[in-house]
């Protein structure tokens, strides 16, 4: 029997309901008028109307790495698709599935330079995993169908489905539901190959300093990857260090956790890397921030990389062992052979290793000079996080100093806790992350640590959160500087501040009010506990402006160039280690 | 440590693709956007009941780049499959060309003589011109345009490489 006949808007909506979606982020316009117009006349979906297209994006980011499904988004064709672009890139550069509906002028004008066109699937191509143009309504349910599943299988991504007018409109018996679609060329590779299990138990075995290092695709391959990962590291005994994206994923305070590696990480994790004699990757994919001067990372070491995506493999560092799969199925494997083989690493060179890494525990690279009369950054964070550790807290952060200090202070101890814009450094990314974070889970307290300068990128959304309630807590680090940005202009071009102290900065107290949110500004570190307990006790959404040391930096920091030894582990070090001609050319 | 091998290399790789609207941009999409050499692209249907169509690249690169290459376009949603036919076995790889060339009395002989010799065919030919159709590998294309440039060459429109390997096994199989 066929479908029921239905409009294309309704096959659509219909589609949504059949892929499990209970929300999207979305802004309305003249092409997707037919969408919005069936959105009206429903209820199993909610819409939450953003104040631009772009934060429509990054709120289904949010929604999705803290949920681990979908994140949706409508947007109108033209303005409405191009504001989307770098939504797009950041989800594709994250990982992070995500679905985005674009309008589109109807068929017959495709092409016309018609009002409000734009080449959504051209200006798409490079920034998604995949896209579609739906030429008839026929095609529009296994076109949905296939964006869904390609957006959150094998490695996860953006995927844009452009959507002319005259398809939404015209009406046909066609629907089919996902169970009917099968795809022909797209199949990811999740079970790993058990010769390269077999190998890696062997290299394992005889590893005297043995490292894990572990990213973004163990959150990506589900709760179950981190359970089997925290295994996997125990049994071992071995140290592990983590990615930005992958924080969370291993407990932080737990003693075998050497903290975040790389550029802003910690010195026991990049001595550590330097050191081993073997190293395990899960699910990272040694960007230029981890890695440092590629010709000095890890040179001893004997490199496995797991990873469900083949070309991360061998495309920055060579490695020795490669085994494709997903994440959670690899630390299976492994930890099955491991175990049936009865293998156990040589607990006398374990010890050894583990000595020298509390050597360099000792130096202690976290620590900072506290002050009685200035609100230091890396306090305020830490504060921030004795306050809100006990509680269900998600963070979600800009980009700068203070996503950071937020890596490095705040010990996120579960998967899909902590949201930020790694492989884009998209500033305006927290904002509307928090609240796609907060409509999935209601009742947790979501923060998003933010810059003073990042915030300002996509302040309308304080508009949103106000209309639908959402308490969300804007934490702002307010050092008057684009302070990453200063930070390299000290290191690289001689302390010539070209156009990185923000002159005329809004009240962010009167701000918060003019959009009817709650306003805190706390200035002395004597005050800052208090205010922030009442930030949390604040029902609604809350902007907190902490006025900080404008001159702080962040350190341990490896500049552009240079090697894991080559660390800077504070401002007097800085001073004495100029970077290297070679090193400025990098970012 | 895997020791890094910095030599280029010249592959030639065919993709089984989806023919779908787009698809050729993505492919050179990447190839751009990813600062790879493109030497030479042929396309064309070769599996119209399944809508397939098979594009022939030749790229060149150190090996770490051409897998990266070839995982990158693997990776692409519509591609069926990734061929290295410079790395899995023999291979049989021609060009056509069509080389105009326009001359009078002696030169007009010669381009004649030599056509004959590098066993190009006529296709077209006026009392002051003639067209010549030519299949081979690139490099004898190559030649052969080269002894015509003094004859009087006034056009050349080549297709590009198409290659298939040896044996009894292929992408469509
Ligand atoms: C100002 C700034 C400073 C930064 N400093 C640092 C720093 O000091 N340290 C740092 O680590 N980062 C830093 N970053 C972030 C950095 O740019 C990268 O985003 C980050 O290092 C990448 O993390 P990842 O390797 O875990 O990869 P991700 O981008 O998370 O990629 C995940 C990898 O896992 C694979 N994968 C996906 N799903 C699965 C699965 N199911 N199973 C197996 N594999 C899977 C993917 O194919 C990919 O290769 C900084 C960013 C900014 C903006
Ligand atoms: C959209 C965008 N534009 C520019 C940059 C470059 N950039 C990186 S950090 C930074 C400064 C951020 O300043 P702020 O938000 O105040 O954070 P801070 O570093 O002071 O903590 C800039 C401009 C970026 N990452 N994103």
């Amino acid at each position: 029997m066929p479908a029921k006949k239905m409009t294309g808007s309704q096959m659509l909506l219909k589609a949504l309901c059949d892929q499990g979606v209970d929300v999207i982020f979305g802004y309305p316009g003249g092409a997707v008028l037919p969408i919005y117009d069936a959105l009206h006349q429903q209820n199993a979906i909610r819409h939450i109307l953003v104040r631009h297209e772009q934060a429509a994006v990054h709120a289904a980011e949010g929604y999705a790495r803290s949920t681990g499904k979908v994140g949706v988004v409508l947007v109108t064709s033209g303005p409405g698709a191009t504001n989307a672009v770098t939504g797009l890139t950041d989800a594709l550069m994250d990982s992070i599935p995500v679905v985005c509906l674009t309008g589109q002028v109807p068929t017959h004008l495709i092409g016309n330079d018609a009002f409000q066109e734009a080449d959504t699937t051209g200006i798409t191509r490079p920034c998604t995993k995949h896209n579609y143009l739906i030429r008839s309504v026929e095609d529009l349910p296994r076109v949905v169908h296939e964006a869904f599943y390609v957006a959150h299988t094998g490695r996860p991504g953006p995927v844009v489905v452009d959507l002319p007018k005259d398809v939404l409109q015209a009406t046909s018996h066609a629907y089919v539901g996902p169970e009917q679609v099968t795809h022909a060329s797209y199949k990811p590779r999740t079970r790993p190959d058990t010769k390269a299990i077999e190998k890696a138990i062997e290299i394992i075995a005889k590893a005297k300093r043995p490292i894990i290092y572990s990213g973004g695709g163990v959150i990506n391959a589900g709760d179950k990857a981190s359970r089997l990962l925290t295994r996997f590291a125990r049994t071992l005994g071995a140290p592990i260090t983590s990615t930005l994206m992958g924080l969370g994923a291993y407990p932080a305070s737990d003693p075998q956790f050497l903290g975040m590696l790389g550029m802003h990480g910690t010195y026991e994790a990049n001595l550590a890397m330097y050191n081993c004699d073997v190293m395990i990757n899960v699910g990272a994919r040694f960007d230029d921030r981890v890695t440092g001067r590629l010709d000095e990372f890890s040179p001893n070491a004997t490199k496995i990389h797991i990873d469900i995506d083949p070309s991360s493999i061998n495309k920055n560092v060579m490695v020795d062992l490669a085994i494709v799969g997903d994440a959670s199925a690899v630390l299976d494997a492994l930890l099955k052979a491991w175990t049936k083989g009865e293998h156990s690493l040589s607990q006398r060179a374990l010890k050894g290793w583990w000595k020298t890494i509390d050597a360099w525990r000792e130096r202690d690279c976290l620590s900072f000079r506290r002050d009685d009369s200035v609100i230091k950054p890396q306090y305020a964070i830490k504060r921030l996080y004795e306050l809100t550790k006990d509680r269900e807290t998600f963070i979600t952060t800009e980009v700068g100093q203070h996503q950071m200090w937020a890596a490095q202070y705040y010990k996120f101890e579960k998967p899909r806790h902590w949201m930020t814009s790694g492989g884009l450094g998209t500033m305006g990314y927290g904002l509307p992350a928090a609240y796609g974070v907060q409509i999935a889970h209601p009742d947790a307290l979501v923060m998003d640590i933010a810059g003073e300068a990042s915030i300002l990128m996509n302040i309308q959304e304080l508009s949103t959160l106000v209309q639908y309630g959402l308490p969300v807590k804007v934490f702002i680090i307010n050092n008057q500087w684009m302070g990453m940005v200063r930070q390299w202009q000290e290191l690289l071009h001689g302390s010539r501040y070209s156009q990185t102290y923000t002159a005329s900065l809004p009240d962010f107290v009167k701000l918060a009010e003019a959009f009817g949110a709650h306003g805190l500004r706390a200035t002395k570190p004597a005050e800052l506990d208090d205010l922030i307990l009442e930030m949390i006790d604040t029902p609604g959404p809350v902007v907190f402006d902490c006025q900080v040391d404008q001159k702080e930096n962040c350190f341990p920091m490896i500049p552009s160039g240079a090697a894991h030894y080559e660390m800077l582990l504070g401002p007097d070090d800085a001073a004495a280690k100029p970077v290297s001609e070679e090193g400025m050319v990098l970012v | 440590m895997a020791p890094i091998d910095t030599s280029i290399e010249r592959r030639t790789i065919a993709v089984l693709v989806d023919n779908e609207p787009g698809v050729l941009a993505r492919v050179i999409g990447l190839f751009s956007g990813r600062g790879y050499n493109i030497e030479s692209l042929t396309v064309s249907v070769v599996d119209p009941a399944r809508g397939q169509s098979r594009i022939t690249i030749i790229t060149s690169g150190t090996p770490q780049i051409l897998e990266q290459i070839k995982a990158q376009l693997a990776r692409l949603v519509p591609v069926h499959g990734v061929s290295d036919l410079s790395q899995e076995g023999p291979s049989v790889e021609r060009e056509l060309a069509l080389v105009k060339v326009a001359g009078k009395g002696n030169k007009r002989v010669e381009s004649l003589r030599i056509a004959d010799i590098f066993r190009a065919r006529v296709v077209d030919s006026g009392l002051e011109h003639f067209i010549f159709e030519m299949t081979g590998s690139s490099d004898k294309l190559n030649v052969f345009i080269d002894l015509m440039r003094p004859l009087g060459l006034v056009d050349v429109s080549r297709t590009g490489v198409v290659a298939i390997s040896r044996g009894s096994t292929g992408l469509l199989g």
